[in-house]
């Protein structure tokens, strides 16, 4: 495996396209893709120096030469059977990174807002996209700077002051096709204005046994007064490689909550950051991780306080069984005009087998003084008593061990609000366990 | 109404009370570093052979470190330290042999006397056995006798080169090899003295023993270094303390500390740290970076860092703990106070290789002025390290709103049965509990020194008594101005 | 001795106090009744010189001097003493480390030489007597771990230690069970004389039956609506704070 391929093959590629396009490369936008590809190229893909990937080498993506695919691989049947009991209502399918208009299903909304294809609303609306894009998930690495240069597909929702968005908005992913490693580079935005309320699950499945990338970029505002939530899914086969990033920024009095829930997929890396950008907000982050075979998850969180009188919550749970690894980076950082911040982070791992690793790095930098701020990490094992009692009152070893797994996410289950939400996370969960 | 806490630190610092100089004559190596200012160290200390092969081969190994990979962390920022700009060896030139204390240079008798360290009154009252050393050479150590007696070996490493080679050699750079880090490979080459101590088999070491670290001349490094092993079964309790006198210019103390710990060994290891910390602007004080490891060789041992760090301009410095034997145990307590423009970087690493390891990380960050405190710290618990235990406490306090708190804790665990626990805070100093104790009458400032003192409790505790004392007064010292 | 007039306070941009005027002397106990969140703790924190507050009108004086004008510990020294409503806990700082460092704080400022070990701890004991406090809680952390009733107990150990001038009970029944109300109300007693003054504030009339109050004050949002004897405070358990708070229009002319 040569090393040129790693950033070659993806400058080539994004030639490639270029020459495919029309007028599209004169757009604003292919500007801003041409920016990104520039900034690829300085940066390449990151490695384990860079102390923000110390525990995750990506090194193992350059052995595949990735490609798109082709949407007309999946049925209607395959993707009902992902569709989720109570959170239904709207469903945006992408697959191998394509929106399949066929395959989705979008309620008729009030004026106003938009749930879309990002390539048609960079069509319809370029105005709107070019306001937002880039605009908060700022290039730290190659990751987002490929997403960035190759931004096209993907969903853009826009929510305008005072709209109520009907029912919940699902954004299902699958990735896979015989014979062929797909790379797709989703690229969110969600807009939300004064006093709404949206509720949003990200979901990511793959078909086949196939090795495939999915580099995915969200960026989302919180209007002032308002309420995003947002349950990230990772459910692809033990092969794919995810990347992901979200920034949230929030504005006065608004609430952002994000579920990080990894069930699938080889090598996962997830960045999910939020800016309190001004007074009275809280950021919820919470994430639960299971893990088995030779997976590697890395969770690596930012709650950046920028504005005083804000809270965050965040709590992070793993289990890791077999040769698995974690990783969980926590940043709490309160700026210097963040008084009155309050900051709790939690972060506990339990390892069921001699082989599993777990790197936990929980940080607090903190600039201002009024402040309450905690954190707390701790890796441990099922209690053996427990498991003992159980089975001493007929439960099975296995079954024995599920139930105490539960019971240490439960914390997290306590923190979901959306019924149709806990209830299937509470069945994803059984099911890996069982 | 009555004063806020934000509208403060009005008060000049505190005179640092240790900022005098000593006059005496001094044996200078003139400034800069090169192979001929080592053998010139090596030929003045009259060592073997050997020892200067080793000086001479961790001084290559330093140059093909790049300067750009000295150790640099994310919360600290000085300006390059200009390694031909230092004096190497500084020592009072009428030390020769000193058989007894009244061969000391009267003036440097006064100098220790100053610090409160008496030598003859530590001798005759407090039972400490004590080790000065002064710029570079070790000036006298006390109770050499009375320690022989037991088989206890406490004397300057010059001394140890010349009169125990072999344990010398046997165990120095075998915890901190020159290759370690950019200081630790500059300290192996230029390191003028510093204090040994062999602890021989089944032998408790009666009294504490203590060193007195002093940077006097200008321009001087002081590259101390100490070595202690505990053989099976042994005790040791060692304190160390500094100063240096205040000046404009940045001095620079690079030591390395090496502890030995065997079979159902035990060595405390204490240190208050009051290296002249700069001044109110942040100009001058004395660049501080040690590397501090000790390793639980043997089974049962224990070693316990405990540490008192108010002085310096910067801080680096992390007491680890490598618990290679069986049940082996690893302990970690600070405190560290930064104020006015200091920054430290101080913490722990807890190594666990042995089955049921235990290792206790306590931590107490105080900031205040526009200081910067960060905890850094790992805990690793390797495959076969089963059973290993870690808990960790780490909290700060910030007093004043334009100083900053850092926690950056490591955790890496390969093991399924560990336990490792890490709780964090972040907080102001209790206003409730400030108003509470002025209420009853005591000055703010006072109401301060007693929180803190109270915050540290966990700590001092850990300390030899008079240590702690001390460690309570340079606390209020030190904090003295951060509010008003 | 305390004279507070036309006193107005903010609390973050609300009006609290709206107007007080209050005069005790010497040898006086008043008693400040109301409902919660009447601005009762506001005043005796505003005595005492708490941060958070913003004066906004009016003066507090004792025997002459502008309180207003002293920082917390000032004003400690020249004796005005606060039992907290709500003692906080000083993890690490002994109840003794800190009452010795107090009261030898006040006996400096007073031109007293101040008690060294051994005579500091004969007065403790002496006065641990007083309130029954055991030696257990004396080696303790300030209030740490204790329970609500052993904190009341440990302000009222302090009133007796430090022998202020005027002091200000906050709520100091809250929490007690009977035999613990009769302990420190008999410290209080124990306390009171022609020298000093006490004012207590509570909202419930039990204590006032141990610590008989020579005038009562009735504070409703922020201002005295009513004033009397002792057998106000009776009137206001049997009827309520609604009767001072809707008079008959007979009596609304406060
Ligand atoms: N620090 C504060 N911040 C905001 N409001 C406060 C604060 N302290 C008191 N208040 C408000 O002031 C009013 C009076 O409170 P307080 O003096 O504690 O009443 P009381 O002691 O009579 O129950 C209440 O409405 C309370 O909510
Ligand atoms: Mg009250």
């Amino acid at each position: 495996m040569e090393n040129t391929r790693n950033k070659e093959y993806y400058i080539s590629e994004f030639k490639k396209t270029e020459q495919s396009m029309n007028g599209e490369a004169s757009s604003a936008f292919h500007q801003i893709r041409k920016q990104a590809i520039a900034r690829f190229d300085e940066m390449g893909f990151p490695t384990v120096k860079n102390e923000d990937w110390k525990y995750t080498n990506v090194k193992q993506l350059f052995d595949f030469d990735f490609t798109g695919g082709s949407a007309g691989v999946v049925t209607k049947k395959d993707v009902d059977a992902l569709h989720i009991k109570g959170l239904n209502e709207n469903i945006i399918v992408l697959v191998n990174g394509v929106y399949s208009e066929k395959l989705s299903y979008i309620k008729k909304q009030n004026s106003g807002i938009i749930i879309e294809n990002l390539n048609s609303v960079l069509k319809n609306n370029p105005e709107l996209v070019l306001e937002h894009i880039g605009k908060y998930a700022s290039i730290e690495n190659g990751f987002t700077a490929l997403n960035t240069a190759f931004a096209k597909e993907g969903t853009v929702i826009f929510i305008p002051d005072n709209a109520e968005v009907k029912g919940h908005i699902h954004i299902l992913n699958i990735t896979g096709e015989a014979g062929k490693h797909i790379l797709t580079q989703p690229r969110n935005l969600i807009v939300t204005g004064k006093n709404t309320k949206v509720n949003i699950i990200e979901s990511y499945h793959s078909t086949g046994i196939e090795e495939n990338f999915v580099n995915a970029v969200s960026e989302v505002v919180v209007g002032e007064n308002s309420s995003v939530e947002i349950y990230r899914l990772q459910q692809e086969n033990s092969g794919s490689f995810h990347i992901n990033r979200t920034q949230a920024v929030q504005a006065r009095n608004s609430v952002f909550t994000h579920y990080s829930v990894t069930l699938g997929g080889g090598l996962v890396r997830n960045d999910t950051n939020v800016l309190l950008d001004a007074e009275n907000c809280t950021g919820n982050l919470y994430g639960l991780y299971l893990t088995e075979g030779s997976q590697h998850v890395d969770n690596h969180t930012l709650i950046d306080h920028a504005k005083p009188h804000c809270q965050s919550n965040e709590m992070y749970k793993g289990v890791l069984n077999d040769n698995s690894r974690g990783v969980f980076n926590g940043k709490v950082f309160v700026r210097e005009d963040a008084q009155k911040t309050n900051a709790y982070q939690s972060n506990k791992a339990i390892l069921l087998a001699n082989t599993a690793t777990i790197d936990t790095k929980p940080q607090l930098e903190i600039y201002a003084d009024d402040v309450k701020c905690s954190h707390g990490a701790a890796i441990g094992q099922l209690d053996d008593e427990a498991v003992f009692y159980l089975r001493s009152r007929g439960i099975g070893a296995d079954l024995a061990k599920t139930v105490l797994i539960r019971a240490f996410a439960n914390d997290i289950f306590e923190t979901i609000e959306n019924e149709a939400f806990h209830e299937h996370l509470n069945n994803l969960v059984f099911e890996k366990l069982g | 109404m009555s004063t806020d806490l934000s509208n403060v630190e009005e008060l000049a610092i505190s005179d640092y009370k240790y900022g005098f100089e000593t006059d005496i004559e001094m044996d200078v190596v003139p400034k800069g570093l090169s192979e001929e200012t080592i053998r010139i160290i090596s030929a003045k200390k009259n060592e073997p052979e050997w020892m200067l092969e080793w000086r001479l081969k961790a001084y290559r190994h330093w140059l093909t470190i790049k300067h750009e990979d000295q150790p640099h962390w994310a919360n600290i920022s000085y300006p390059a330290v200009d390694f031909q700009d230092i004096i190497y060896y500084a020592a009072p030139k009428r030390k020769i042999e000193l058989k007894s204390l009244d061969e000391v240079d009267p003036e440097l008798l006064k100098t220790f006397e100053k610090l409160g360290i008496s030598l003859q009154e530590q001798k005759r009252l407090t039972g400490v056995a004590v080790d000065a050393v002064f710029d570079s050479v070790s000036v006298t150590t006390t109770f050499k006798e009375e320690l022989s007696r037991l088989g206890i070996i406490f004397c300057s490493m010059s001394e140890a080169i010349q009169e125990h080679p072999e344990l010398v050699k046997k165990y120095i750079g075998s915890v901190v090899p020159y290759t370690d880090n950019f200081y630790a490979a500059l300290n192996s080459a230029v390191f003028t003295d510093g204090s040994f101590c062999y602890i021989p088999k089944g032998v408790r070491c009666p009294m504490e023993l203590s060193t007195y670290f002093r940077i006097n001349t200008s321009g001087t490094g002081q590259f101390e270094r100490t070595l202690l092993i505990a053989d099976e079964g042994g005790y040791v309790s060692y304190l160390e303390g500094c100063t240096a006198p205040m000046r404009d210019e940045n001095q620079l103390h690079a030591a390395v500390v090496e502890l030995i710990a065997m079979d159902d060994a035990t060595i405390k290891y204490s240190t208050v740290q009051n290296w002249y910390p700069g001044d109110k602007e942040g100009k001058g004080g004395i660049y501080n970076f040690v590397t501090k490891r000790g390793a639980c060789r043997g089974n049962n041992s224990k070693i316990t860092w405990t540490q008192v760090e108010t002085g310096s301009a910067i801080t680096w410095k992390y007491p680890s703990c490598i618990l290679q034997g069986d049940n082996s145990i690893g302990e970690f307590y600070s405190v560290a106070v930064t104020n006015n423009h200091q920054q430290a970087d101080t913490g722990t690493k807890m190594i666990h290789l042995g089955k049921n390891t235990k290792s206790t990380i306590v931590s107490k960050g105080i900031s205040a002025g526009k200081s910067n405190n960060s905890y850094r710290g790992l805990v690793k618990v390797h495959k076969n390290a089963d059973n290993a235990r870690n808990f960790t406490q780490c909290d700060s306090l910030l007093i004043g709103d334009r100083c900053g708190a850092h926690t950056f804790p490591y955790i890496e665990v390969s093991n399924e049965s560990a336990k490792v626990e890490h709780e964090a805070t972040t907080s102001k100093i209790g206003e409730d509990q400030l108003f509470y104790l002025r209420q009853r009458g005591i000055a703010q400032e006072d109401a301060i020194n007693l929180i803190v003192n109270g915050y540290c409790k966990d700590v001092f505790r850990e300390l030899p008594m008079e240590f702690a004392v001390e460690a309570q007064k340079l606390l209020s010292i030190s904090l003295e101005g951060s509010v008003g | 001795m305390l004279t507070v007039k036309d006193l107005f306070v903010r609390v973050e941009d609300k009006e609290i106090l709206k107007g007080i005027n209050l005069e005790v002397n010497a040898g006086e106990v008043h008693a400040i009744m109301g409902p919660n969140g009447s601005g009762k703790s506001t005043l005796a924190n505003v005595i005492a010189g708490k941060d958070g507050y913003e004066v906004t009108g009016g003066s507090v004086t004792m025997d002459g001097m502008d309180l207003l004008d002293m920082s917390p510990e000032e004003r400690a020294r020249e004796g005005v003493f606060l039992a907290f409503q709500y003692p906080v806990e000083i993890p690490g700082v002994s109840n003794a480390t800190f009452l010795k460092t107090a009261l030898n704080e006040i006996r400096k400022h007073k031109g007293l030489e101040e008690l060294d070990a051994m005579n500091f701890l004969k007065f403790m004991r002496e006065k641990m007597k007083v309130v029954g406090i055991d030696e257990k809680l004396i080696n303790r952390p300030v209030n740490q771990g204790f329970s609500g009733g052993e904190k009341k107990r440990n302000e009222i150990f302090q009133l007796q230690m430090l022998q202020p001038k005027l002091a200000v009970l906050d709520e100091t029944d809250s929490g007690l069970d009977i035999d613990a109300l009769k302990i420190v109300s008999n410290g209080v007693n124990l306390f009171r004389s022609k020298e000093n003054a006490v004012v207590v504030v509570t909202h419930y009339q039990r204590l006032l039956d141990y610590i008989i109050p020579d005038f009562v004050h009735v504070l409703v949002d922020g201002r005295i609506v009513k004033s009397g004897g002792k057998e106000l405070a009776l009137e206001l358990e049997e009827k309520g704070y609604d009767w001072v708070i809707n008079p008959e229009p007979a009596a609304a002319t406060v």
